[in-house]
């Protein structure tokens, strides 16, 4: 049973990327861009938390930890610039 | 592994995909970017919570008590509302678009 | 009180600290407990010029009542969202609202901004320079005042209780 409720959210989540990237396609502003890449990865992160669970491994867990680390670092960076023009000042 | 907690772990990954999509769709469909920037936080916090949860229901009833996952949800529940506003400070400087209805004014710098 | 000051900067912190590391370690063994205690002194030692003022945690139990009502909060309020966001987009009435800020202590004005953003509905988007007043993005505001009024209610007061007890 279990087995068939997370290939449902399998495909939820999937669907919801797929929304993600049609609003990272179509803008219209920079923030818009911004946005949607981050909300990608914390789809990216339930999607790896899924896939631990479908696997029986506790591996992705770390996985999904370095990436919710590096997406927080890179939205803030990227935001950065937008808001300065440079990142390191 | 028994049915009531199977059942539980069930209905907790359903929630949490459910709200991680409606916070996706939120972002692909409200017409504004300020209007946008709710949908993360909702996949966020409910989302990601939820799906946390059950994966900690999972593991520890298989065996082990792993708390582990726990920390993801600790982080983005730190983090989220960081990159939240910075994205709204950089929207604001750049003068971004914003529905007509839209009451009250962004700060200007 | 000034040992304890040098070698113990912020007991709070060494204690998420040490909390946080077991979490991570996910067993418990009394390395991984030694080694968690050595970080928890000495994290806060090599952070400390970041925290020029720390904050004073007066109430432990008002906070900690105060973190479940926020848990509870951001479930009624996704609910509420979900229903605003699959609905109509001409039905929402979305608004920037000034919030005047009565907490004084930035570490207690950084929660208080956190709490807005992950209620859904409201995101928390900027902070005056002088520190009085945050800019709220609302989805959804019927009234202004009483937005900020039950922010005022539910969030800050608990918060002034917590972190500001001398403060009349």
């Amino acid at each position: 049973m279990l087995q068939t409720v997370i290939i449902i959210c399998l495909g939820m989540l999937s669907l919801a990327m797929l929304l993600c990237l049609l609003r990272l396609l179509r803008g219209p502003d920079m923030p818009d861009r911004v946005l949607a890449l981050d909300t990608l990865y914390i789809n990216a992160i339930a999607l790896l938390i899924l896939f631990g669970l479908l696997l029986r491994s506790n591996l992705y867990f770390e996985v999904a930890l370095l990436i919710a680390v590096m997406g927080f670092v890179g939205t803030v960076a990227v935001a950065k610039y937008l808001l300065r023009g440079n990142i390191i000042e | 592994m028994p049915d009531l907690i199977e059942w539980l772990v069930a209905g907790l990954l359903l929630t949490g995909s459910l709200f991680a999509l409606i916070g996706s769709f939120g972002l692909f469909k409200l017409p504004d970017f300020y209007m946008r920037l709710h949908g993360p936080t909702k996949a966020t916090t409910l989302g990601v919570g939820a799906l946390v949860l059950g994966s900690m229901l999972y593991f520890s009833s298989t065996g082990e008590l792993g708390l582990h996952e726990l920390l993801i949800s600790i982080f983005l529940f730190m983090t989220a509302p960081t990159s939240a506003s910075m994205l709204a400070k950089a929207a604001m400087q750049l003068q971004v678009r914003r529905e007509g209805r839209t009451r009250g004014e962004p700060w200007k710098h | 009180m000034t040992t304890r000051r040098r070698w113990l900067p912020h007991p709070w912190l060494s204690l998420v600290l040490l909390g946080i590391w077991q979490l991570l370690v996910n067993q418990l063994s009394v390395g991984s407990l030694l080694l968690g205690l050595v970080l928890a002194l000495l994290i806060p030692q090599l952070t400390r010029r970041f925290w020029p003022r720390p904050p004073t945690l007066y109430r432990p139990l008002v906070l900690a009542r105060f973190a479940l009502r926020v848990l509870g909060d951001i479930v009624v309020a996704n609910v509420q969202v979900a229903r605003l966001v699959l609905g109509p987009n001409a039905r929402l009435r979305p608004a920037f609202v000034v919030y005047p800020l009565e907490l004084r202590n930035e570490f207690a004005i950084s929660v208080l901004a956190n709490t807005i953003s992950l209620t859904p509905g409201t995101v928390s988007a900027d902070i005056s320079d002088d520190h009085a007043c945050l800019l709220i993005h609302g989805l959804d505001v019927p009234d202004a005042q009483e937005l900020i009024d039950t922010i005022k209610q539910r969030y800050e007061k608990p918060l002034m209780e917590a972190f500001e007890c001398s403060r009349p």
